[in-house]
């Protein structure tokens, strides 16, 4: 019996909870109408919905243990373990438990300490407990909150309103999970960065100059190349996307009419929808080359210069970023520039302004905090890019002011640092997630300035 | 002016003679800044379509090439005495007989096949064996052992050719290009010529690129895309399973339900703020919640989804509330009238009105989501051979597989130009689903849209 119960894993208790509510909710309704033989007027509410109460009292409380559950259980059984292994490895050996577990079973080489062994050994019996538990309590739950809803079942019961405010309350639920990701979001980065300072110095990471992570240890972990590096390629990306997407908006918005607008703006927002990852085979296969052939192979070159060695470079990525954001750049300048009230070119016109000349000084002006927007918004996009980085921009981490040469962002460093075989307990690894932390609060504070700025800017219209 | 001008002196003008039929230096300067300032914005625009022409005309002149392969027709004979040594065509029997068995059946057809063209080679048979690819042997035993019958006949099999003869054929591969090449020289290219124009090596259509798995990457010329689409299909059914529904209630709440008050308002902005979050911070969310700490298996589509989920919900809220906004307040208040409550109001009459609106933006985000590839690499879908399709609801979802981006990224990742050209056909099907999810997002929203 304890061996089923801790066979049965989140999915399959899912389903039986489930069934069990459709049982409720045939057997509630059921009941509600044999106790007024079918007269529905002497119900207080409509019959389906003394099912529903039913169906919700059954699978609501035991689907929610069975999710704090999820969340709990290793939580409690990793800090059971940790008690028992010396402190002196303590935390770092709990760290590395789930892959010793796979292994407890078998034959262990002599490495492992038979402190650890017997940890994970408790680990293991530990999880079978818990699932077994878990089973248990849900089902009961689930069984008793059927039996209940039964009994509550007469004439007089308040189905509509029970359903009604459990209703409620499941949409509440919903639309917390946003608040419940960004807290997931910091506190998964923030406790594994914790662990990074605890094993390497934080002056190092921010104040640093190099990035040569070494896996036998003893490791520069700085952050200031990877930054330069982001910071140059976004440069580059918005020297290129910021004219010509909000040419593009003065044009769009300005100039052209119904027909050329229909055509010409959801061909751009085409640009957008593209997938990164073909942005980044773009940058890689066919821009880098084609950069290559003009400004390298020396005299083979379209130029006759050698400056540009391989085909990933920040110009590379920064160019192909840059294409991606014109749309982002366009689309939000048109939105804002058509926000500018008539009055104000009439204005301009009346004072015997060229169409240009009121754009440059009346138009531009009124849009400009939108605008300003618009480009951090644009900016914070193209410091989390990845795919194009990953692909395009190198992996060599520098501070140099050359374009041509390869450079690495954070991105790509979150990349490679966490994919393949990682050790969730060098700083090696970890580092990752202080970057994620960085990336996370740059773009985070970016967008707060341009939400902040463009909502200034809104009120003064309105 | 404060003097009255003297009628009998005509006013000097400070800019030398006008008159409205000529312009003067100063307009002609003007109206040329306008010309130039138009010109500049036609200009901004035609480099942005040309930039998107570049990369379709790219895809589509790079990719096609996937989907065609060149295929090698021998009449291959399948010896009783290596395939059934029993005779009594007992399936397992024969399935002892590993790819070591069948290859030199195929190596001695290819021989025969030179023989009776008449071709003149110099070859080596194993040099000659080499055009054939790594993958061949194994598609004859899979051939034979689903037609056990036919062992002890001749049957005429297409054989796949090394990827270095498709490249040659395709005109990826050049006499030129293979000065330093191991796996090919001018001799085998020479035969290649011979068989070319004796009609059995032929290009055609290539199936198996769309339904086929990945293959190793010594074996370009066998890859397909077939289990990461599995895998990316998968991902979406989580997706839509999970963001659907959360999107939608929480939608309903904030814009039907909720007061004005400082919860509502945290809700807000971090919806939004997820929105604008970089899509790698969900693939850390995802490592380290769904694989470290809740010990989901790594690779697996379930956490790709749960992670795409999270991306995609501020996506889906953010269209659900905008379609709810747009239906008028005089539907609630004819239900509220006719005595309906406000959860009925709200679900039987406000929720199917916006259905349209709700399933397109859905529909779009989904699109998103499916294109979306740095939070995968985080939870390792990547880095390994999507070599076996699931064969079931949960090993669908619990099997470590890869996913449509993710593969397009690992082909990109092995540096062999037969795997680019893989990568870009594989961006030519990823396109195609794109596409064909935003038409439908666009014919939905022509077909129900309702203004109010």
């Amino acid at each position: 019996m304890i061996e089923l119960l801790s066979a049965a894993n989140a999915g399959v208790l899912t389903l039986l909870i489930l069934a069990l509510a459709a049982l409720a909710y045939v057997l509630a309704r059921h009941r509600a109408l044999r106790a007024v033989d079918g007269d529905v007027r002497r119900l207080h509410s409509l019959p389906s919905y003394y099912g529903y109460a039913a169906a919700m009292l059954t699978a609501v409380p035991a689907l929610l243990v069975l999710a704090v559950w999820l969340i709990v259980q290793p939580w409690l059984v990793q800090m059971q373990v940790a008690q028992t292994i010396p402190a002196a490895d303590g935390a770092r050996a709990v760290e590395t438990l789930p892959a010793l577990l796979s292994d407890a079973g078998i034959a262990l080489g002599g490495t492992l300490e038979p402190a650890i062994v017997e940890a994970a050994q408790q680990h293991a019996r530990l999880r079978a407990l818990g699932h077994a538990g878990r089973s248990l309590v849900v089902l009961v739950l689930a069984i008793a909150g059927l039996v209940a809803a039964l009994r509550m079942t007469d004439p007089t019961f308040r189905a509509r309103n029970t359903v009604e405010s459990g209703v409620r309350a499941l949409l509440i639920l919903a639309a917390s999970l946003a608040i419940l990701t960004t807290v997931g979001i910091v506190l998964s980065m923030l406790f594994e960065s914790i662990n990074f300072f605890r094993a390497h110095p934080w002056q190092d990471f921010f104040f640093g100059d190099s990035w040569s992570p070494n896996f036998r240890g003893d490791s520069d972990l700085s952050i200031l190349p990877l930054l330069w590096g982001t910071l140059y390629i976004s440069f580059i990306a918005l020297a290129v996307a910021v004219p010509i997407g909000l040419y593009a908006a003065i044009y769009l918005s300005e100039y052209a009419n119904n027909r050329v607008r229909s055509i010409a703006k959801p061909l751009l927002e085409i640009l957008a929808g593209i997938p990164t990852i073909v942005y980044g085979l773009f940058a890689l296969l066919t821009v880098g080359p084609f950069l290559v052939s003009v400004f390298g192979r020396g005299e083979d070159g379209l130029l006759g210069v050698d400056w540009m060695n391989g085909a990933t470079s920040v110009l590379t990525a920064g160019l192909v970023m840059g294409i991606m954001l014109i749309p982002f750049v366009s689309s939000l300048s048109d939105d804002i520039i058509n926000a500018v009230p008539q009055s104000l070119r009439d204005g301009s016109y009346g004072l015997g302004a060229t169409h240009s000349e009121t754009i440059r000084q009346v138009v531009l002006p009124a849009a400009l905090p939108g605008i300003v927007g618009a480009i951090l918004l644009a900016a914070s996009r193209a410091i989390g890019e990845t795919m194009i980085v990953v692909l395009g921009a190198g992996a060599i981490a520098r501070i140099s002011a050359n374009p041509f040469e390869a450079m690495t962002t954070i991105t790509t460093r979150i990349v490679s640092q966490l994919t393949g075989d990682t050790d969730f307990a060098s700083p090696e690894t970890l580092v990752a997630f202080a970057l994620g932390l960085t990336l996370f609060v740059l773009t985070l504070a970016l967008n707060v300035l341009a939400l902040y700025i463009v909502r200034r800017y809104r009120e003064q219209y309105e | 002016m404060t003097d009255v001008p003297n009628p009998a002196a005509p006013i000097a003008d400070p800019r030398g003679a006008s008159s409205l039929l000529t312009q003067d230096a100063r307009t002609t300067r003007r109206n040329r800044a306008e010309g130039r300032f138009r010109l500049y914005g036609i200009l901004a625009i035609g480099v942005g379509l040309l930039m998107l022409l570049v990369l379709l005309v790219t895809i589509i002149s790079r990719g096609t090439g996937a989907f065609q392969q060149t295929y090698l027709t021998l009449p291959v004979e399948l010896l009783e005495a290596k395939l059934d040594k029993k005779g009594n065509r007992d399936i397992e029997d024969i399935k002892k007989v590993s790819t070591f068995g069948y290859s030199p059946l195929m190596n001695a057809a290819l021989e025969a096949k030179v023989a009776q063209a008449g071709i003149e080679t110099e070859l080596e048979p194993k040099a000659m064996a080499a055009l054939l690819s790594k993958d061949a042997a194994a598609t004859l035993r899979d051939f034979v052992l689903e037609n056990p019958e036919l062992i002890g006949t001749t049957v005429e099999f297409e054989f796949l050719v090394n990827s270095r003869v498709d490249g040659y054929l395709k005109g990826r591969v050049t006499r030129e290009s293979i000065a330093n090449d191991k796996s090919i020289n001018a001799a085998q290219l020479d035969l290649v010529d011979a068989l070319v124009a004796e009609g059995s090596l032929a290009k055609r259509f290539n199936p198996e690129f769309i339904t086929g798995s990945d293959a190793s990457d010594q074996r370009p010329e066998a890859a397909g895309m077939g289990v990461a689409m599995i895998g990316s299909l998968f991902m979406m059914l989580v997706v839509l399973a999970l963001a659907l529904p959360i999107g939608v209630a929480a939608s309903i709440y904030l814009e039907e339900f909720a007061p004005k008050n400082l919860f509502t308002d945290i809700i807000e902005v971090n919806i939004s703020n997820l929105a604008a979050v970089p899509s790698i911070v969900f693939g850390i969310l995802g490592l380290a919640v769904f694989i470290n700490y809740m010990h989901l298996p790594s690779s697996a589509p379930l956490v790709g989804g749960l992670v795409l989920t999270l991306m995609t919900l501020p996506t889906i809220i953010i269209s659900t509330r905008a379609s709810l906004k747009s239906v008028p307040p005089s539907i609630r208040d004819a239900a509220l009238g006719v005595g309906a409550s406000k959860m009925q109001s709200v679900f039987h009459h406000v929720l199917p009105l916006a259905a349209p609106g709700i399933l397109t933006g859905t529909i779009i985000g989904l699109a998103q989501a499916l294109g979306e590839t740095a939070p995968l690499l985080l939870i390792g879908m990547v880095g390994f051979i999507a070599s076996n399709p699931p064969d079931g609801i949960a090993s669908g979802l619990m099997d470590p597989n890869s996913a449509m981006p993710a593969q397009i990224y690992e082909w990109a990742k092995r540096a062999d130009p037969a795997f680019y050209e893989r990568a870009w056909g594989g961006i030519i099907i990823l396109l195609v689903f794109l596409v064909t999810m935003n038409a439908i997002a666009v014919l939905l929203r022509r077909r129900f849209e309702r203004r109010w």
